[in-house]
Parts: structure tokens; C-alpha cells; sequence
């Protein structure tokens, strides 16, 4: 809502405040003021001139050479380039000196060999917003009324000298979307009265319901409807200063007929509509939904297909308008009209709002029935525009007002008491200060006893329903500030963050502390991403946003490794090819075809190593990572973690390299969890993406969270000696290495303390097909010291079982 | 033979001060000192001494021995400790070539701020509390006093899946299932850390995802004092003991009243600055008392219990603290940003 500081001083004193005092004023109370915008733009010394004679310039086709006469002695000789001007018009002139806006000064010059002292201006270059004006005049000179005074100051003529506070309204204050509403607000925080405006209508013996009639079919959504007849109306502009105030509201003028409608719906927040009653059959409306796929023509001459829930205004045989949201073509004022049927009502403001919804079509109108218009204001509104039409349109207003009204709006009523509301606030105000909040808003009320009243809250302040809505009122007219700051009473409680909350923390610190950095990316993704990576639930159904807003962010990821390979192209294209970044987030899962209900939301880890293992250094040697980095990683934070039992197997899940994939998998008591997948991204998309050797972990979090123990137990330290023996065999090059420390381990049991690879070669002292492997082994007894004898017996065995399972040459 | 082996003394002890390194000593010790040396001749000409010279000879040989043993002992030490100085001049380092860094990463300046608010909300008492990013209607709207078609939805532009399903605009909704959990229990006291979504086209200042925490507290007596005192509180952990607050009336369906909060401007204290458009305040925090119909909805009687709400954009929190100018840093993860957030 844009509110003329000038303006609004006719309906509430603001003398002793500047507007831009009443928008802090406003702001600091509750009604944002956005900005407060001065019309004047720096304009000075813009006068209005008469054109006396317009001839062609000597020298130029295109410009005019113009007598005007400003009010001074000696009349202007301009030179002017509009295509619109002409001799007998009333134009702004600016004279040598003038300043306009953007500080640009008007000088005395030549054009084409001929002197031209000052210019003729359009809107655009008075500073105005002239796409509220007529294309005609938008080309060119701004062509005042006739009436205009010669000599005037333009400002004044067009109402520049104001300024314009906008309102960022709350979509509970649609209060303040009508310059009355503002002004109760305005009189509230300044304790000071209202001025309404003159309603009184003088009307014509003509009897209104003789000539027109209403009914009203649908009575669910629409309320109320009262109309008036006018006749013998005069259609022509509407007085410049109206046309001025419509233009600082941001409404373009049309004619006096329209522009009456507006600026009563800009001072009262109520809709009106003007039909041309000719155009009505037998002058009678009717209002009811409309039926499915009727069809209309509306105002801005699109044809608009309808549906049965929305609301229709129609003369009994064709639709005439849209209940509050556009009026039809076919019952458009036009300059030919003479007789008005003028509509004022109440719809339901759900009804405007679908309906306005469904069709894409929001007007001032819709705008203020969507949020309830004040029921109290239907019949004002219509006098004040009636009252209006007679004086501005020399309408003749027929007596009466044709309406059906089928909803009463019961009076809110609502008790509170200053207990109550020094309890809800934290606050020791006294009954008074209460009530002169209530006076200031004028509201009315009856006193109960000491400590309750019960106010009458007036209809227009419809968002006051319950008493936390009165000490809402109080609190603000109090002033925010001056409710005090303190502690809660309650019982303390333990703050503290959960099992699974800690966990994810480790996570981050350990995974961070080695090195890796954490991303968060989005939610939503490219269908064509989860299809090439569908992750570890390749058996869900895509969910996908019902609107998207681009194909790539439309459907719900179902894993977080696409958009970390887009990080990693992301870095790779700015010369940072050394990534290695993970992410903690939830992908979506359902098996449901169409949804039906939530989704299964997991949490997952997911990491994302390429490039080099450290930054290259004077004395680090470039180095890529691989397999085996990950894997360490994961073993280092479920060390850290407390989860042991990991196990790795084989597996060649879809988008991993199908030989350097493993499983991740947890055994426990009573089963084998499987968390997720560790291993290189599938060479087909590396390439897709542009990137190097990549490697990949996803596991889901869940799991983790249970099984995660941050329990330490203490265990002895050894109080006698180990005995290290070491073991070199050349096995199948394809052995995998877990095999044979698995087969040491249970061979050798409890006396094997630990066993190492420390070495792996293949080359030429060995076979082509095998390879040479070098494992250590400590032994040790808990509770004495092991005899050479004892090792070396036990270790002949160990040695004996792995040439014997895996046909090992043992090397010496 | 006295004189003879004062004078091998006097050769050896002149001999040795010409020496300077280890090999010359050793040849000399072994010149004087050793089995072919004239110590060792003369020592074995003793024998054909008389009894009387045996014992006065054999006392002035061992005398010159140690004498010459001793002096070369001295110049021994001399030239070890000699060349450990040259030894370590020539090990000396460069000391201004970079050093072996463990790599280093970073948490994600989001979650960085998150787990910053949450630590101070925990020592005030409160649990963290997730829910669904995929919610119900009647969670994200209608338990929150917005039925369907109120004209205060249309201040959250929504994702939506099907009719009933959405991607939440803000993490009320945990505060809702929170709420019922409880069944009517008091005290709650938590905070709520997520993502939510909203229809908005990603430029500098806006991203259709961002991180929202909120925070709820009902109780019996529960008053708006308590929500200023406790952001108070809040704000003075986050941003020093000197940050004011400033609440300014507002509207929100599921408080009443309601509040925007604004803060000292962090960057200028208050004297007004860019950053805080000249006005010495940075708005962060939505909040109010929990709206009477929202209590009653979740299972609590709003005439026996009262609360407050309050919510704040974690971005935004983060681009003020951080000084960070384009919330589309935070999802596009360039290491060079990413790598700014290394500090503890």
C-alpha cells in the first residue's frame, strides 16, 4: 500500500511530524514503512505555460518553435521536439534555471540556430512514473487540463510536493490497505483523532430498485451486495488532483467514472465495481458460481475460461464480471456510457482467492477481498462513491440502495483482564495504560470489574479475534521496548544434545581433522543424476517436486554422491584438481510409485577423494590417491567411534569400478549389517564428469548411530616379552591378502598378538602370475613369557596351513 | 739414556703442537707411543741398566710417556670438538623452506554456526530436536494456525510434492511433533536446527535451501519477558556482552504477539554503518509468544501453559558473522571458500 503523506493529513493530523518521522513511527509499531519516496525529485522552477503559437523550426523538420507564455512579462520563445505539441495547450515548462531531477539544469540554448529559453517537459522527465499515463502522453509532453493556472508551480498543479510512505503490510493488517485504515493507525500511536470523509449522497426522485434489481444466489460467498443507480453520467477525465493521488497510490487514471471507483477503494479498503447499466439485461444482477468451463470475456480483453467455484456477477443471462477479481468486457464503462449500476460488496475472501489463484489474476481488488474486506465499510463506501459521481460525473443518484445482505457479522467482544495481560507481557502496567491503548485505538469497552473489561472491537480491525490479540495491541502501542527482559521462573532442566547428535558431531571433527573438508549441497537434483548414480537404494522411486523449478533441481536425491562429483568438477575446472570433501545429509526413499505418504528420509556419510593424497611440497612427492586412502579413513573413524567387527568384501554395486569395490559391512552378534559401499567411481562416469581416478564411500548413519560406543575400558598393559617372527610367501597374484591374515589368525589364536603386511612385490623375482607377500607377526602370553621352542612351533604350523590353503612357496 | 728420553719428550711434545687432525695424531701416537716407537726401544734397553739406574730410569719413562700420552689426549679433545663444529655447521638446515603440514579440513561454516548456537542453547538447558524435510500440510501449515487458503501462506512460497505433501518452508513443524510427543508435558525447551525450502529463484541473497534454527519453550507462566531475556542472553554469547536487542512488532500465524528482532550491528556497534543500512541494527530473529491455537492444536491448554517461539536463518547469521556476500558460496563449496573455515 502506497499512502500520500499529503493525503492521509486529511483524515488524521500529522502536524509536527515529517512522513518520514510517521513511517519510523509506523515501522517501530508494527506497520513496516519500506520506503518513504519524495514526489519533488529536486524539481525547481517548473512552471505551467500556455503555447501561444507552434510553428515548425526553420531549420529542423522535427522540432517546433513555440511562444509560451509562463506568467512572466515577456512570453518564452522554446524550441520544443514532442510530436504532440500544439498551440492552446497548458504544458509544464521549465525556465531557464530550472533544476529537474537527477539535478539536470535548464539552461538558456540554441537549437539549430535559433535561441529556445527553458523546455517543455514530458512526465518522464518531471520525475514521474508515467506508465500510469496514457501511451500518447508517455511519447510525449505532459498536456495539463485547460483549467490550469498559468504561472503555477508544476509541483503544486500535480501534487509533487508529497511523499509517498509504502507499506510492507503483514497479511494480517489489510487495515492499512485503505488510506482510512492507516489514518485509525496513524491516530492510535499518536493520540489523535479521525476525519472521515463526507458520505452524504443527494439523491434524485428517481426510485433505484425501479430500475435495477439484485439477487443474490450464492450467499456462502458472497455476504453482502447492495448496488446504486446512477444516471445521465458525464464520462471525461477525473480532476487532476484525484488523477495525482490514484498516481502516488500507483493506479492509473482512466476516467472520472473508474477513477472514483479506485480512490474510494484507496480511502475505505472496499471494492467497487461501476457496470454500465445499459448493458445489463433489465438492469438486474444476479450473483452465483459459475458452471464448469463457462466462458467470459474480461476487462483486459481475455477470454477466461470458469469453473464452479467461482463466483460470478451476471445480469440473469451472461456473466458480467468476476466477483471481485475483473470486470467483463461486456459491461465495461465506455465514453458513450450514461447510466451506472455501481456495486459495492462483500465475497468471501477464500472464494477471491481461489478463484484469483486459479486464473493467475490478482488485482487491487482481489488483492483486499482475499483478506476480508470490513463488512461495515459495503454501504459507506457506495454513498462516498455515489456522493463522488454526482459532483465529479454530474450523475443524478437514485434513491435508495438495492442489496441483499445474508451474512450479520456478530460484534467481537472480547473479556481480558490486567492480570492476564501483565502475566502474558512480563510487565506492571496499571488498568489505565490498558485503556488509553484501547481509547487511542478506538475501541470501545465495558468496564467489568477492577481488573476486567470487555472491548468492543469495531470491524475493521478483523484480525483482533482473541484476547492475546488485545495484548498484542497493548504491547505495541505500549512500545515493545518497554517490556522488560527476564529470566524463567521454571525448573531448570539438563540441556544436552543426543547419542546420535554427538556422534555426528565426531564424525565431522574427526573426518575433518584428517583433512577432508565438509560440503552441504542440495536436496534436489537431475532425474538423469539418479539414474546414473543411483546409490545404495537403486530400489526407490524417484519423488519429484509437483512444480519444479528447473528439470535439474526437480526430483529428491537418493544419494549424496552426484552433487559431490559435481563439487569435485566444480574445483577441477578452477585448477583445484586435490579434492577431498565429504558430506552428512538425507536422501528420500519410497516405494511408492505416486506418493502417498512421507518418504523414508536416511541419513547418510558420503566421501569423495581424487587427485593428489597431499599438496605437493619441496619434499612430498606427488601422489595419487587411492582405494586405500578411503579405507583408511573409515577404518581410522570407526576406531574412533568404537565400532570394530568392520568387514570389507568384494562387491561391485552400479557406478563403482566393478574390481576395487567393497561392501562395508558390520557383523554383530545376530547378524551382518551392511552400511554402504567404499570404492572407485565407475571409469565411464569419471570420464562423463571430467575427472580423475575418484573415490567414493557412501554409508548410511542410522546404523552407525547404534552401534557407536564411546566407552573405554582400560585392558593391562603386557608384563612379559613378545616374540616377532616374520613370514614371506609367493602366493596367486589374485590371492586377496585378508585371506591369508584371516587363516595366521585362526591358526595361531590367542597367542598371535598382531600380524602386519609390511611389504607386497611382484616383478621379476617372482612369477608373472604371483606375487611375493610379506607379513609380521608378534606373538605373546598374557600371564608368562613364551619359550622360543613354543613360538617356533606354533609359527611352523601357521606357515604349514598357508602353503598348504593357498598353495604358498614359502620364500627364505 | 735420562737425557735421551728428555729429548724424545721435549721432539714429541714440539711435534705435536704441528698437528692439526685426527689421522696426523694417530700417526704421531703410534710414531712415539707404539710397539716400533723409541719409547718402546728405549724401554727395552732397561735391562742391560744396573739395579740402582732400573728403578730412577723406569720412573723418568713413565713419566715421558704419560707426558706425551697426555698431550696427545689434549689435542684428541681439541680435534674432536673441532670437527663436531664443523660437522654441524655443515648439517645446518634452511629453516625458512615450508614445513610438512598434515592436511587440514574444515567444517561447513552452516554447521559450524549450527553446532556454535546450539552449544549456547544447550548450556541454557535445551535438547535439539530434527525432524522430516518432507512434511505433511497439516504439520508445516495447519498446526501452525495456517489452514488451507489463509492468505499468510502466501508468505512462504511452497515446494510441493502431492496436496498433503511438501518440502517444509521452516522447521516448525518439528516443533509441532515435538509437542505431541510430550502429550501436554512441561517443561519443552528446544531448538531445532534444519533445511527448509521455499520457492525463490537462487540469487545473491536468496537460495530456494537454506538452514533455519528455531527455538520453542512452554511452561507454565511463560512470559514475553522471558523470550527478551532469553535472546538477550542468546545474543550476548553469540555476539559479545555488549550486543543490545530491539524487538519490533510483527506478524507470524503461529505467534501472538509477535516480533522481528534486531541486534547491535556487530560491524559498527551501533553508530551505524553500511552493513546495517545506517540504522545501527541487523535484523535476525523472528519470535513471539505461541499463539493460543497452536497450544491447543499440539495438546496444551493455553489457559494453564504459555510460550514463546523465535527462529532465525542460519545463512544469514553466518554471512554477517563471516562477512560472506553472496549466500550461493555456501552450496557451491569452492575449496577456496571452504578452506577459509580451518580456524577452530
Amino acid at each position: 500500500m502506497k499512502v500520500s503523506y499529503q493525503w492521509l493529513a486529511e483524515y488524521v493530523d500529522v502536524s509536527g511530524y515529517s512522513a518520514s518521522e510517521i513511517a519510523e513511527k509506523l515501522t517501530r509499531s508494527g506497520v513496516e514503512v519500506d520506503v518513504v519516496e519524495k514526489l519533488n525529485k529536486g524539481i525547481t522552477n517548473v512552471v505551467v505555460g500556455y503555447v501561444k503559437t507552434c510553428e515548425k523550426h526553420p531549420n529542423a523538420d522535427k522540432l517546433s518553435l513555440c511562444t509560451v507564455d509562463v506568467g512572466q512579462e515577456e512570453d518564452l520563445q522554446i524550441i520544443c521536439g514532442a510530436k504532440n505539441i500544439a498551440a492552446g495547450q497548458k504544458v509544464p515548462v521549465a525556465v531557464p534555471g530550472a533544476v529537474l531531477p537527477g539535478n539536470f539544469k535548464i539552461k538558456k540554448a540554441k537549437l539549430r540556430g535559433v535561441e529556445s529559453y527553458g523546455m517543455i517537459c514530458s512526465a518522464k522527465e518531471l520525475g514521474m512514473n508515467d506508465r500510469m499515463l496514457p501511451k500518447e502522453i508517455q511519447e510525449g509532453i505532459l498536456v495539463l487540463p485547460a483549467e490550469t493556472n498559468v504561472g503555477e508551480d508544476i509541483l503544486e498543479v500535480l501534487g509533487l510536493n508529497d511523499e509517498v510512505l509504502e507499506l510492507e503490510l503483514t497479511p494480517n493488517r489489510s487495515d492499512c490497505l485503505s488510506m482510512v485504515g492507516t489514518a485509525y493507525e496513524i491516530g492510535a500511536i499518536l493520540g489523535r483523532e479521525i476525519k472521515l470523509p463526507e458520505t452524504e449522497v443527494n439523491s434524485s426522485d428517481k426510485i433505484a430498485s425501479t430500475k435495477i434489481s439484485v439477487k443474490n444466489v450464492s450467499p456462502e460467498h458472497c455476504h453482502h451486495y447492495s448496488a446504486r443507480y446512477i444516471e445521465e453520467v458525464s464520462i471525461e477525465p477525473s480532476p487532476l488532483w484525484m488523477q495525482n493521488r490514484l498516481m502516488a497510490a500507483g493506479i492509473r487514471p482512466i476516467n472520472n467514472i473508474v477513477d472514483i471507483t479506485n480512490y474510494v477503494m484507496l480511502e475505505y479498503g472496499q471494492p467497487l465495481h461501476a457496470f454500465d447499466a445499459d448493458q445489463l439485461n433489465d438492469g438486474h444482477i444476479e450473483v452465483r458460481l459459475a458452471n464448469k468451463n463457462e466462458k467470459m470475456i474480461t476487462l483486459d480483453n481475455e477470454e477466461r475460461t470458469l469453473d464452479e467455484l467461482m463466483l460470478l456477477i451476471t445480469d440473469g443471462t451472461k456473466p458480467v464480471a468476476i466477483a471481485g477479481v475483473m470486470g467483463g468486457a461486456n459491461s465495461e464503462v465506455q465514453v458513450q456510457t450514461k447510466n451506472i449500476l455501481l456495486e459495492s460488496a462483500k465475497f468471501s475472501g477464500s472464494s477471491v482467492r481461489i478463484t484469483s489463484k486459479k486464473l493467475g489474476l490478482r488485482s487491487e481488488s482481489s488483492l483486499r477481498f482475499e483478506k476480508e474486506v470490513n463488512p461495515e465499510n459495503v454501504t459507506v463506501a457506495l454513498n462516498r462513491a455515489a456522493a463522488l459521481l454526482s459532483q465529479y460525473a454530474n450523475g443524478k443518484v437514485a434513491d435508495g440502495i438495492v442489496e441483499e445482505l445474508s451474512t450479520q457479522n456478530p460484534a467481537t467482544n472480547i473479556q481480558i483482564s490486567l492480570q492476564k495481560i501483565n502475566d502474558y507481557l512480563g510487565t506492571d502496567l496499571t488498568k489505565q495504560d490498558a485503556l488509553n491503548v484501547f481509547d487511542r485505538l478506538q475501541f470501545s469497552y465495558t468496564e467489568m470489574d477492577e481488573n476486567t473489561v470487555i472491548v468492543h472491537v469495531p470491524t475493521r480491525r478483523g484480525d483482533i479475534t482473541r484476547d492475546v490479540d488485545l495484548i498484542e495491541e497493548v504491547a505495541r502501542l505500549h512500545g515493545y521496548d518497554h517490556i522488560p527482559t527476564s529470566l524463567m521462573v521454571g525448573a531448570t532442566t539438563p540441556g544436552s544434545l543426543s547419542k546420535d547428535q554427538k556422534i555426528r558431531r565426531a564424525i565431522r571433527r574427526i573426518l575433518t581433522d584428517e583433512g577432508l573438508y565438509e560440503t552441504v549441497n542440495y536436496s534436489f537434483t537431475h532425474p538423469s543424476q539418479i539414474k546414473r548414480f543411483p546409490g545404495m537404494y537403486a530400489q526407490t522411486k524417484q519423488i519429484s517436486l509437483a512444480m519444479p523449478m528447473s528439470e535439474d533441481r526437480s526430483t529428491l536425491r537418493t544419494s549424496l554422491v552426484p552433487h559431490l562429483l559435481d563439487v569435485a568438477s566444480y574445483n577441477k575446472n578452477r585448477n583445484q584438481s586435490d579434492v577431498r570433501i565429504f558430506e552428512i545429509g538425507n536422501v528420500f526413499l519410497t516405494e511408492e510409485q505416486s506418493l502417498s505418504s512421507q518418504p523414508e528420509e536416511k541419513e547418510l556419510l558420503s566421501i569423495l577423494l581424487t587427485g593428489n593424497r597431499a599438496a605437493a611440497n619441496w619434499s612430498v612427492q606427488e601422489n595419487n590417491v587411492d582405494f586405500y586412502d578411503l579405507k583408511g579413513h573409515i577404518e581410522t573413524l570407526f576406531e574412533a567411534i568404537g565400532i570394530s567387527n568392520l568387514q570389507f568384501v568384494s562387491a561391485s554395486p552400479e557406478g563403482f569400478h566393478p574390481g576395487r569395490t567393497a561392501s562395508i559391512q558390520i557383523k554383530t552378534d545376530d547378524k551382518v549389517i551392511v552400511l554402504g559401499s567404499l570404492g572407485q567411481l565407475h571409469p565411464s562416469i569419471q570420464q562423463e564428469k571430467d575427472l580423475d581416478e575418484v573415490y567414493i564411500l557412501e554409508i548410511m548413519l542410522e546404523e552407525v548411530y547404534q552401534l557407536a560406543n564411546f566407552d573405554i575400558q582400560y585392558t593391562t598393559l603386557p608384563k612379559y616379552p613378545a616374540i616377532g617372527r616374520d613370514i614371506a610367501v609367493v602366493v596367486d597374484r589374485s590371492l586377496q591378502i585378508g585371506e591369508i591374515v584371516d587363516s595366521i589368525k585362526e591358526t595361531a589364536k590367542e597367542l598371535l598378538e598382531s600380524v602386519q603386511v609390511f611389504d607386497i612385490y611382484t616383478g621379476e623375482k617372482v612369477e608373472s602370475n604371483k606375487k611375493s607377500v610379506a607379513l609380521s607377526l608378534v606373538y605373546r602370553h598374557l600371564e608368562r613369557t613364551l619359550t622360543d621352542e613354543e613360538v617356533t612351533e606354533l609359527h611352523g604350523k601357521v606357515v604349514e596351513k598357508i602353503e598348504k590353503s593357498f598353495q604358498a612357496q614359502l620364500r627364505k | 739414556m735420562k737425557e735421551q728420553l728428555e729429548a724424545l719428550k721435549l721432539e714429541a711434545l714440539k711435534e705435536l703442537e704441528g698437528v692439526n687432525d685426527s689421522k696426523s695424531l694417530n700417526d704421531l701416537r703410534v710414531k712415539y707411543l707404539g710397539k716400533k716407537g723409541p719409547l718402546t726401544e728405549i724401554l727395552r734397553g732397561m735391562g742391560k741398566l744396573s739395579n740402582e739406574e732400573r728403578p730412577v730410569i723406569g720412573q723418568v719413562a713413565n713419566e715421558v710417556r704419560a707426558a706425551i700420552g697426555n698431550g696427545i689426549q689434549m689435542k684428541q679433545d681439541e680435534i674432536s670438538q673441532r670437527e663436531l663444529e664443523n660437522r654441524l655447521k655443515e648439517e645446518t638446515i634452511d629453516i625458512t623452506l615450508p614445513g610438512r603440514k598434515p592436511s587440514q579440513g574444515a567444517i561447513h561454516p552452516l554447521n559450524k554456526v549450527i553446532q556454535d548456537i546450539e552449544d549456547i542453547f544447550v548450556g541454557m538447558g535445551y535438547t535439539v530436536e530434527e525432524g522430516p524435510e518432507v512434511e505433511q500440510d497439516y504439520y508445516n501449515f495447519e498446526a501452525l494456525n495456517l489452514p488451507k487458503d489463509h492468505p499468510a501462506r502466501d508468505m512462504q512460497d511452497t515446494f510441493y510434492i502431492t496436496e498433503e505433501l511438501l518440502m517444509r518452508t521452516h522447521t516448525s513443524p518439528v516443533q509441532i511433533r515435538t509437542m505431541e510427543a510430550k502429550k501436554g508435558e512441561v517443561p519443552v525447551k528446544i531448538i531445532c536446527p534444519g533445511r527448509v525450502y521455499r520457492r525463490d529463484d537462487d540469487d545473491a541473497t536468496h537460495s530456494h535451501v537454506f538452514t533455519q534454527i528455531e527455538g520453542l519453550v512452554i511452561d507454565k507462566n511463560v512470559r514475553m519477558s522471558d523470550l527478551k531475556g532469553t535472546l538477550l542472553q542468546f545474543v550476548q554469547e553469540m555476539y559479545g556482552k555488549d550486543t543490545q536487542i530491539r524487538l519490533r512488532p510483527s506478524f507470524f500465524p503461529f505467534t501472538e504477539p509477535s516480533a522481528e528482532v534486531d541486534v547491535t550491528c556487530a560491524s559498527c556497534k551501533g553508530d551505524g554503518c553500511r552493513i546495517c543500512k545506517q540504522t545501527g541494527w541487523i535484523e535476525i530473529l523472528g519470535s513471539g509468544m505461541v499463539h493460543p491455537r497452536v497450544l491447543e492444536m499440539a495438546g496444551y491448554d493455553p489457559n494453564e501453559y504459555s510460550g514463546f517461539a523465535f527462529g532465525m536463518g542460519v545463512e544469514r547469521i553466518a554471512m554477517l558473522k563471516y562477512g560472506i556476500d553472496d549466500i550461493r558460496h555456501f552450496f557451491t563449496n569452492d575449496l577456496r571458500f571452504l578452506n577459509q573455515f580451518v580456524r577452530i
